[in-house]
């Protein structure tokens, strides 16, 4: 639907003062951050704080310079997103297509109950011995760990929004002779998109959990890597260096799943 | 005249854990072709089951339903339309499920829609709606599939008092000129007075049929049947009937 153009002055300046505020918002974030570097790095330098163990923001961004010039930056990053992304389409993919397999039967729903309960309990991480001897210690490993932790979250997630399904629009569906095949596809699946939306938010959470904890158990490249070893040999920076990339990428792919929501989800109430 | 519709000593059971409901017992009734047929009883008697029957969601305990083989076309208390569909892709909801969704049968519907002042709302989503459009919305939907019989579940309890009374006189309209016979259940005394030709009175749960009544008016339409002296002489009967 097109907007109406000829607004009234009223709403003019109403709309005049909702774009300030969120120019404002915005303005006072980045000042903040601003502000927070700024008292950092600072502090760093006339030794208000140890930089040795708090590193600063000009140590992180020469380290992050080192890292590209002798050329393991993209490596190490390219690594972890490769293991996080691969996890993250797999938990989602595989996680989808048991809950649409648990919705189409009752039974097979009511017999796996208790299984899924145990392992959404079970801390994933306690299988990490068991992983490195059947995986080995490469991605294999930790892309393996990542499905592991966002899988049952994006089952139980993605179920329970088929099962939330409003039984009038089923019965309607029924009353128009429409077999379950047609309900879930006209019905079942449309309806839960606000659902998919909120699990694929989850599950980004979940595969950088389950691929730096992967590296953090077995790895020798990526960014859990890096952290793990910058602890080990007290190179604090590079360790702060570590978690500030992890920052961006987990903002950005987060971001990329708003983006997704803005364009899939319009116009439902 | 030809029945489309007879409930013969139909009992209905609901088993579940916590027990056993007794929702209908012995229901016996017809809706002949072209006939409007008004089922009144009171809330939680079992009138949503009756119509689930009807439209063979549901098999009898013990007894029979007869059709005459016609369509049926069902309407519920909500409009139930598809927020993330346009109207227009509300409306032909039915034909993608029939699998008949050719140009000729959208062409049918969007007629349809043009002729019941829908057309300019078509590529517009349902929130963006009134109630009263809405559910014009959902009874075109329920038409695009041309069905022989309607059943009405209360279709219109969700409004409000205003938008109820004028989407009551034009629903009867409608299906009026299509020339549908239609089943309307509800616990509304005057809705029921206002449009049907014939009502049937339904006890407390267990559902069982108290009554019959021919109900003749010289005006048809809702609005004015229910400026009628008959009218309210009607209602005392019914209210009497529902309520002992
Ligand atoms: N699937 C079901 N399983 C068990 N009991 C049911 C089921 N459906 C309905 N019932 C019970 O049967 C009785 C009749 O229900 P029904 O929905 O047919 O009544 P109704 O007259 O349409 O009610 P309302 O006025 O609230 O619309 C109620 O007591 C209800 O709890
Ligand atoms: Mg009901």
């Amino acid at each position: 639907m097109k907007k109406e153009m000829n607004y009234s002055p009223q709403h003019l300046a109403y709309l005049q003062g909702v774009k300030k505020k969120t120019a404002w918002v915005n303005a006072a974030r980045f000042a903040i951050l601003l502000l927070l570097l700024t008292l950092w790095e600072l502090s760093a330098r006339f030794e208000w704080i140890n930089p040795f163990i708090t590193s600063s923001p000009s140590r992180m961004l020469a380290c992050i310079g080192d890292l590209y010039k002798n050329g393991t930056l993209f490596y190490h990053v390219g690594t972890t997103l490769w293991e996080t992304l691969a996890g993250f389409f797999l938990a989602v993919g595989l996680g989808y297509g048991i809950a649409l397999l648990l919705w189409w039967s009752e039974t097979f729903r009511r017999i796996s109950e208790p299984y899924f309960v145990v392992l959404n309990a079970l801390p994933k991480i306690a299988l990490g011995p068991l992983i490195i001897i059947w995986f080995g210690t490469g991605s294999k490993a930790i892309v393996f760990m990542t499905i592991l932790i966002g899988l049952i979250v994006a089952i139980l997630n993605m179920l329970g929004g088929f099962m939330e399904t409003d039984e009038n629009k089923i019965l309607l569906l029924k009353s128009m002779g429409a077999s379950k095949l047609q309900i879930l596809t006209k019905l079942v699946i449309p309806s839960s998109l606000p659902n998919f939306i909120s699990m694929l938010k989850i599950n980004v959470g979940m595969a950088w959990i389950g691929s730096i904890m992967g590296e953090y158990i077995v790895s020798k490249a990526g960014i859990g890597y890096l952290i793990v070893y910058g602890g080990q040999v007290f190179k604090l920076d590079l360790v702060m260096s570590a978690v500030f990339i992890l920052c961006i990428l987990a903002a950005v792919m987060y971001a990329a799943v708003a983006l997704l929501e803005r364009l899939v989800i319009k116009n439902r109430k | 005249m030809k029945e489309v519709l007879r409930f013969e000593n139909v009992c209905m059971h609901y088993h579940s854990k916590q027990g056993e409901t007794v929702a209908l017992e012995n229901v016996n009734f017809f809706v002949n072709e072209g006939e409007f047929v008004a089922i009144i009883g009171p809330s939680g008697c079992g009138k949503t089951t009756l119509l689930s029957l009807a439209a063979g969601l549901l098999t009898p305990t013990k007894g029979r339903v007869l059709t005459a083989g016609g369509s049926f076309g069902y309407m519920l208390q909500k409009d139930e339309l598809f927020p993330w569909r346009t109207i227009e892709k509300n409306i032909f909801l039915p034909l993608e499920i029939k699998r008949t969704n050719t140009s000729e049968t959208r062409a049918r519907a969007l007629a349809l829609a043009e002729k019941y002042g829908l057309g300019q709302f078509l590529k517009n989503y349902p929130s963006s709606l009134s109630g009263g459009m809405r559910q014009r919305a959902a009874l075109i939907r329920t038409l695009s599939v041309n069905p022989d019989v309607l059943l009405l579940d209360e279709p219109f309890s969700a409004l409000d008092y205003q938008t109820r009374l004028s989407v009551c006189d034009d629903v009867y309209k409608i299906i009026r000129e299509e020339k549908k016979t239609a089943l309307l259940i509800t616990h509304d005394i005057s809705e029921a007075i206002s449009v049907a030709d014939r009502i049937f009175v339904l006890s407390r749960r267990p559902a069982r049929v108290v009554s019959e009544h021919d109900i003749l008016f010289p005006e048809a339409e809702p609005l004015k049947r229910r400026e009628n002296k008959e009218f309210s002489r009607w209602f005392e009967i019914l209210w009497k009937e529902l309520n002992t």
